[in-house]
């Protein structure tokens, strides 16, 4: 008999994939496929939907081949998606009235302006967590319900429907029209800005703040249990796992300890850090949110840190510089120098994100003498990575009071030692990277597998995580402090460059 | 004497005019420069297109020169870009095996470690990216003398230290196991350089066969060898197939 597995589809944002996982957390089997991205306007990203389920629709199929394994094989499906992006579709017809709008998309800035001046900052912040921002869903809707045709009659009539990416696939995959499931999760639900973050259900002053009607929401259920069973696709497979794309990382670094931390390196960098039962406040600008909610467990919490451009400096160094051919050869080039030279780069390029939150700052470079060539520009771009993360970690520490230990790290840019060296030194902590760099669809699938029994329990899975290499902190404290006030030297150089208009 | 190869030299003259016109040109402008029919130009620029001497804009449609052809005078791959696309299959390749896995290039008279996956059970291990180790001595190293031969040394011209009583400290000693290696497919080190440790490796080849970098499994001796000395065939196949993945990334089809 063959064995059975975990399925887990990541939804991100530039593309789906399908991940087989077998009882030791190993990939079996991938596939995957690019969707288009649609810019109408400048600030505006949309994604169509129908294709991205069209995707999942031949990327499941195309992954149980490359295993040699059929439905009857897998055990439960998991879904990980691209937090905050916005859908509302005809409950009857299951055709969506618009494209979805994606995170990245600008558009909802005046609305959010609008709740800030009528006073309502305050209100969100207290009962969701969240300061309102263009980045949550719950003002996308809100711009929907105003600018399409026909979503606000249809949604206070009921034939109108309002999902983030896993609520979509979810009432795709169980039946869609007939009957699908409209369910979000907890983790997806808090980043909405209409969930009230302590008792996890919708709340109604919010909803009334951002006049949306709550008939059109899903129902908001826990990370790990089953919602449905697939009549498509996967059919009799118990959907049985959804999280938002950083909370599935955290689940699938096992990061199950108050203290522990992850953070995944893309085109930006997401840090979590598992704050247990206790929800965190922050004070010192990083975000509290749901890390996950197994079945009936406790829930518990996460603050997050978010840092705009990691990865995104490196292509803008190869692409808009054209210092380097390809990313991973900014390695070889900051190899060519010792160390920086005395160059800071500070990416503010569409201003700071977390800790600091300063829209108005800009990219600057400083230090620059005659001495600087190109390498130390390498140095310089790497470093800013270390640093900014050093600054979100510093005010996890601080919100905490859970110093973190060590740093566990997925994604892309952990393929670049001298900046995982770095970032040990200036965090002063080890940094481990797991086997396998698909924390994301892993922790997609263990919260698939437990629901149905397939794993047993968090030691389990802790098992099945093995260290694939880690970097110990070798840098002279001297040094560090110094590096440090530098870098809060050149950071402060980035502030209030943009003028008010 | 033969007579030169017609379809080399136009090669040889499209590549000079994409070079000197110093933007990039249309088919048209090319058959009609090299007084060709397109369908002839066209069938020249696609091969050079697919070998990587000509880059073309999907856009446009029109023709330039290549990265590939920079790149002639450089040696193999960057090594982080080797480690870039080597990353997934050798996570693959460790969660598999249960073995350590490494990713070496040859370095002058040494092998240079630009990868490294710890062996996922659990015991302290130390990144050993960017460290050295000798030729004559390992699985890796042995893999590249016997599969890059154009980029290694040779046997007689190596410092054939004895680091083990099992270390070959002789040109002929050596010759002789990379006579087996090439046979095999693959290299093997049997204690030769830490006691009780040994190692299998493999070539990764990028376009036309190049063997650009060695793909290795390091352990203990028992976890490797079975009876008689033969490294498990479980181990090589699934060591095999990874290069093959990663190869194919490299440009090797």
């Amino acid at each position: 008999m063959s064995e059975r597995v975990v399925a887990a589809i990541d939804q991100g944002t530039t593309s789906t994939r399908c991940l087989l996982f077998n009882r030791a957390g190993r990939m079996l089997a991938v596939a995957q496929r690019e969707h288009r991205q649609h810019y109408p306007r400048p600030g505006r990203v949309e994604h169509d939907v129908e294709e991205i389920w069209r995707n999942v629709a031949s990327i499941v199929p195309a992954a149980l081949r490359r295993a040699g394994l059929g439905p009857e094989n897998i055990a439960a499906l998991g879904i990980a998606n691209q937090r905050e992006t916005t859908v509302i579709w005809n409950r009857h017809t299951g055709l969506p009235l618009a494209r979805a709008i994606t995170w990245q998309d600008t558009r909802t800035d005046g609305i959010v302006a609008r709740l800030t001046a009528e006073g309502h900052g305050e209100l969100f912040s207290s009962v969701c967590g969240l300061a309102p921002a263009t980045y949550f869903a719950g003002p996308r809707l809100r711009w929907l319900l105003d600018n399409v045709a026909g979503a606000r009659a249809g949604a206070e009539r009921g034939d109108v429907l309002f999902g983030t990416m896993e609520t979509w696939l979810i009432w795709r995959l169980t039946g869609g029209p007939d009957g699908g499931m409209h369910v979000t999760d907890v983790t997806n639900a808090s980043r909405t800005m209409m969930m009230d973050i302590r008792s996890r259900e919708w709340s109604p002053k919010l909803l009334a703040a951002l006049d949306v009607p709550e008939r059109m929401l899903p129902r908001i259920r826990s990370n790990s249990e089953v919602y449905g069973t697939c009549t498509a696709v996967l059919p009799g497979v118990p959907v049985a796992g959804a999280l938002g794309d950083q909370q599935a990382a955290l689940v699938g670094q096992t990061c199950f300890a108050p203290g522990e931390a992850k953070c995944t390196y893309g085109t930006g960098a997401f840090l979590l850090m598992n704050t247990g039962t206790r929800m965190a406040g922050s004070t010192h600008g990083l975000i509290p949110t749901m890390g996950y909610v197994l079945g009936d467990e406790a829930p518990v919490y996460a603050l997050e840190g978010s840092i705009a451009m990691t990865g995104s400096l490196v292509q803008w160094f190869r692409d808009s510089l054209g210092l380097i051919e390809t990313a991973p050869q900014i390695e070889t080039l900051a190899l060519t120098v010792p160390d920086n030279g005395g160059c800071y780069i500070v990416p503010a390029f569409s201003g700071l994100y977390a800790p600091r939150w300063h829209p108005d700052a800009r990219g600057v470079m400083v230090g620059l003498t005659s001495y600087i060539d190109k390498g130390h520009l390498a140095r310089a771009v790497l470093e800013a990575t270390g640093w900014q993360t050093r600054e979100v970690v510093d005010a996890m520490n601080a919100d905490s009071g859970l110093p973190v230990t060590r740093l566990k790290v997925d994604g892309g840019m952990t393929a670049n030692h001298l900046l995982m060296q770095f970032l040990a030194d200036v965090l002063d902590v080890p940094v481990e990277r797991p086997l396998g760099s698909e924390a994301v669809s892993l922790g997609a699938a263990y919260a698939a597998g437990l629901a149905v029994g397939h794993w047993s329990n968090l030691e389990t899975l802790r098992a099945n995580w093995h260290r694939a290499a880690a970097w110990e902190p070798a840098m002279d404290p001297v040094l560090r402090r110094r590096e440090h006030a530098n870098w809060g030297r050149a950071v402060d150089r980035s502030y209030d460059w943009v003028e008010p208009s | 004497m033969p007579g030169t190869i017609q379809s080399i030299e136009r090669a040889a003259a499209a590549l000079r005019l994409l070079a000197n016109t110093g933007r990039p040109l249309a088919l048209a402008e090319l058959a009609a420069a090299l007084d060709l029919p397109r369908p002839t130009a066209h069938g020249i620029l696609r091969t050079l297109r697919e070998v990587g001497f000509v880059d073309q804009d999907a856009a446009s449609s029109l023709y330039s020169v290549g990265a590939g052809l920079g790149s002639l005078s450089t040696p193999g791959w960057d090594r982080h870009d080797l480690r870039s696309r080597s990353m997934n299959w050798a996570d693959a390749l460790a969660g598999g095996t249960g073995c350590a896995v490494f990713v070496g290039v040859p370095d002058g008279r040494v092998v240079s470690l630009v990868h490294h996956v710890f062996r996922p059970d659990g015991s302290p291990q130390r990144l050993r990216t960017n460290e050295t180790v000798p030729m004559h001595a390992t699985a890796l190293g042995k893999c590249l003398l016997a599969f890059a031969p154009l980029v290694t040394p040779a046997a007689r011209d190596l410092d054939l230290q004895r680091y083990t009583g099992r270390t070959a400290t002789t040109p002929a000693s050596l010759e002789s196991q990379l006579v087996v290696a090439r046979r095999r497919g693959c290299a093997t080190g049997f204690a030769e350089y830490t006691p009780g440790v040994g190692g299998a490796a493999v070539p990764l080849r990028g376009a036309g066969g190049l063997a650009v970098g060695a793909l290795g499994i390091s352990g203990p001796v028992e976890h490797l060898f079975g009876s008689g000395g033969v490294v498990r065939p479980r181990l090589v196949d699934q060591l095999t197939a990874a290069a093959g993945e990663i190869s194919v990334t490299l440009g090797h089809s």
